[in-house]
């Protein structure tokens, strides 16, 4: 491991103070920790912010729920407020990893964890487009069974690992963002970045800038919602394919619907084509198999990953399912 | 890794490979080192093992689990995957279980930390270790320590009562011996005194 130098910082002020060049924030360390071992982190400064006080869920006057940047996964997913009113974000979360990642896995770091894919994680293979810019993608040709069917580009197939940020695509979440230049706040279905010619970036977030807070607005579709996920074994393994999916019923007819798929594209992955052909219809199985339908429609498979469609598929109509029968 | 160039599990990697795949990419050119840009770094910390309090000098890239079992000679906590992959390195901080490998021991001053050395109270092995003993809940044992701090936090955390969410709740510590089964009697039987 490279050596680097360490600070930490009690306040978001001194964290935005103690970054120094090739600097990274360092929250639960199960990214950032593993892929330093690696050689594929190698960052000179690390500025730890688990003493932030953005470790706080709160339900905010307008209803909507604020989670601060270093809640653990595992408190957010045992939330009352999240197991009540954003059911598929606790799922999502229990679904992902183990009970002791979860408990130093945070917020922030979740949405900002990083590909599974083999050849991005071994710096002994040459050729990785997102690690090293413009050295290709040994997946394109290569065993490419965990990879994307679903937003990839000649430059780059990863798939993005993350259970939560399923959840939060289908919950309409929006991200809070520090930077020099002040704050802003992000959409969660733009905060995440198509690999296109640049897989290397993959999230809105500039270097230097510290994630604050993910706030879930209340909506008529977020309680009755469900996340399905689908893997090699039945625990701590990631998803090949997983769906996320929130309903807005009136008796049978669906208001409106939004629907996140996992495992299978470059980004946390929103289908507007399936929530498009869900919303003023009645809910029933052949609808929720025209929509997998729709969502899959533009998947175009690798030599090993073509089962991943189907697959993506049946997790859509059994989360579809379970939603609506809540 | 280290030194450039081949090693065992790029080696081992490329076989596995060559066999599953028939197209595989070019692994043999290695990443030219980067050339570090600070120094190696130290800085001082208080650790809270088992009770006791211990001052010391930690290497910035020494990892809780190294710190443990190298600096202190605490080599009860085991290493598998150091990855986050197996839960052998299964410690508690201030009361919560987490992966010893995948955290920096100068992330943890003035933490409380409990190892499977402090789990036994005046030689009184405590009661999840008993159980484990009881239910001949191991074959080699390498999985164990972590087997048994996992437990001893899930006693304390809300996991439902059925086998499948204990399994579920177990299920970030891997047994090579498979001796799941027991482990879960011994799991069971610890918690049907608790209630
Ligand atoms: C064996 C294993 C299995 C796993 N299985 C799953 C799974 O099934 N599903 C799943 O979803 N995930 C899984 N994970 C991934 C895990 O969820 C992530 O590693 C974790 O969520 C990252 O959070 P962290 O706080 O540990 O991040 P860190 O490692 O601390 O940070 C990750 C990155 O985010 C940056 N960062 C962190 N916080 C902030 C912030 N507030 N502002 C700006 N930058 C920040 C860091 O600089 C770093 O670049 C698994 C991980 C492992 C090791
Ligand atoms: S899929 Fe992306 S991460 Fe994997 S080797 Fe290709 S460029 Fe690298
Ligand atoms: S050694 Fe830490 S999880 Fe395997
Ligand atoms: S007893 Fe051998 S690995 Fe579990």
């Amino acid at each position: 491991m490279q050596p680097f130098s360490f600070t930490q910082a009690r306040s978001e002020d001194e964290a935005m103070a103690q970054l120094r060049q090739n600097s990274r924030f360092i929250a639960g360390g199960t990214t950032l920790v593993d892929l330093m071992k690696l050689d594929v982190e190698t960052p000179a400064h690390l500025v730890d912010i688990n003493a932030l006080s953005l470790n706080k869920i709160e339900t905010l006057a307008d209803g909507s729920l604020r989670i601060g940047a270093m809640v653990r996964n595992s408190d957010l997913a045992h939330d009352a407020a999240v197991i009540k009113n954003f059911p598929v974000l606790s799922q999502a979360l229990l679904a992902g990893a183990s009970a002791q990642l979860r408990n130093m896995a945070t917020t922030g770091g979740n949405l900002l964890q990083r590909t599974r894919c083999y050849y991005f994680r071994d710096p002994a293979y040459a050729a990785c487009n997102k690690r090293r810019p413009g050295s290709g993608c040994a997946a394109l040709e290569g065993f490419n069974r965990i990879h994307a069917v679903l937003g990839g580009s000649e430059h780059c197939v990863a798939t993005h690992p993350s259970d939560m940020a399923v959840a939060m695509v289908a919950l309409d979440a929006v991200v809070h963002i520090r930077g020099p230049k002040g704050e802003r706040q992000v959409k969660i279905e733009d905060f995440h970045k198509l690999p296109g010619t640049t897989p290397q970036i993959e999230t809105v977030v500039e270097p230097g800038e510290l994630i604050t807070y993910v706030t879930l607005p209340k909506s008529a579709f977020s309680t009755r919602s469900a996340y399905v996920k689908l893997r090699d074994r039945a625990s701590y393994e990631f998803a090949l394919a997983s769906a996320a999916v929130a309903l807005d019923l009136n008796g049978k007819t669906i208001r409106s619907a939004r629907l996140a798929l996992g495992g299978v594209a470059t980004k946390p992955w929103r289908s507007h084509e399936a929530e498009q052909a869900l919303t003023g219809g009645q809910a029933s199985d052949q609808a929720f198999r025209a929509a997998a339908e729709a969502a899959m429609k533009s998947a175009r498979p690798l030599r090993y990953n073509g089962f991943k469609i189907e697959l993506a598929k049946m997790a859509l109509v059994r989360a579809l399912n379970e939603a609506a029968q809540l | 890794m280290d030194s450039p160039g081949w090693n065992r599990r790029s080696f081992l990697k490329a076989a596995a490979a060559a066999g599953a795949a028939a197209a595989m990419p070019d692994i043999a050119v290695p990443e030219p080192q980067v050339k570090p840009d600070v120094p190696a770094s130290s800085q001082s910390i208080r650790l809270k093992v088992n009770g006791t309090s211990r001052q010391l000098n930690v290497d910035t890239r020494a990892t809780l689990l190294d710190t443990l079992r190298e600096q202190m000679g605490m080599a009860g906590t085991k290493k598998g995957c150091d990855h986050g992959q197996c839960g052998a390195c299964t410690v508690h901080v201030n009361g919560r279980r987490i992966n010893s490998c995948l955290t920096f021991a100068v992330m943890h001053d003035g933490d409380e930390i409990t190892t499977i050395e402090g789990l036994a109270d005046a030689g009184q092995l405590s009661p999840m270790q008993a159980a484990f003993v009881e239910h001949d809940a191991f074959q080699c044992g390498y999985c164990t320590p972590g087997q048994i701090m996992s437990a001893t936090a899930l006693l304390r955390e809300p996991v439902g009562n059925t086998d499948d969410d204990l399994r579920e709740a177990m299920s970030g510590n891997i047994c090579r011996c498979g001796a799941y089964p027991n482990i879960l009697a011994a799991i069971k039987s610890v918690r049907s005194q608790h209630s």
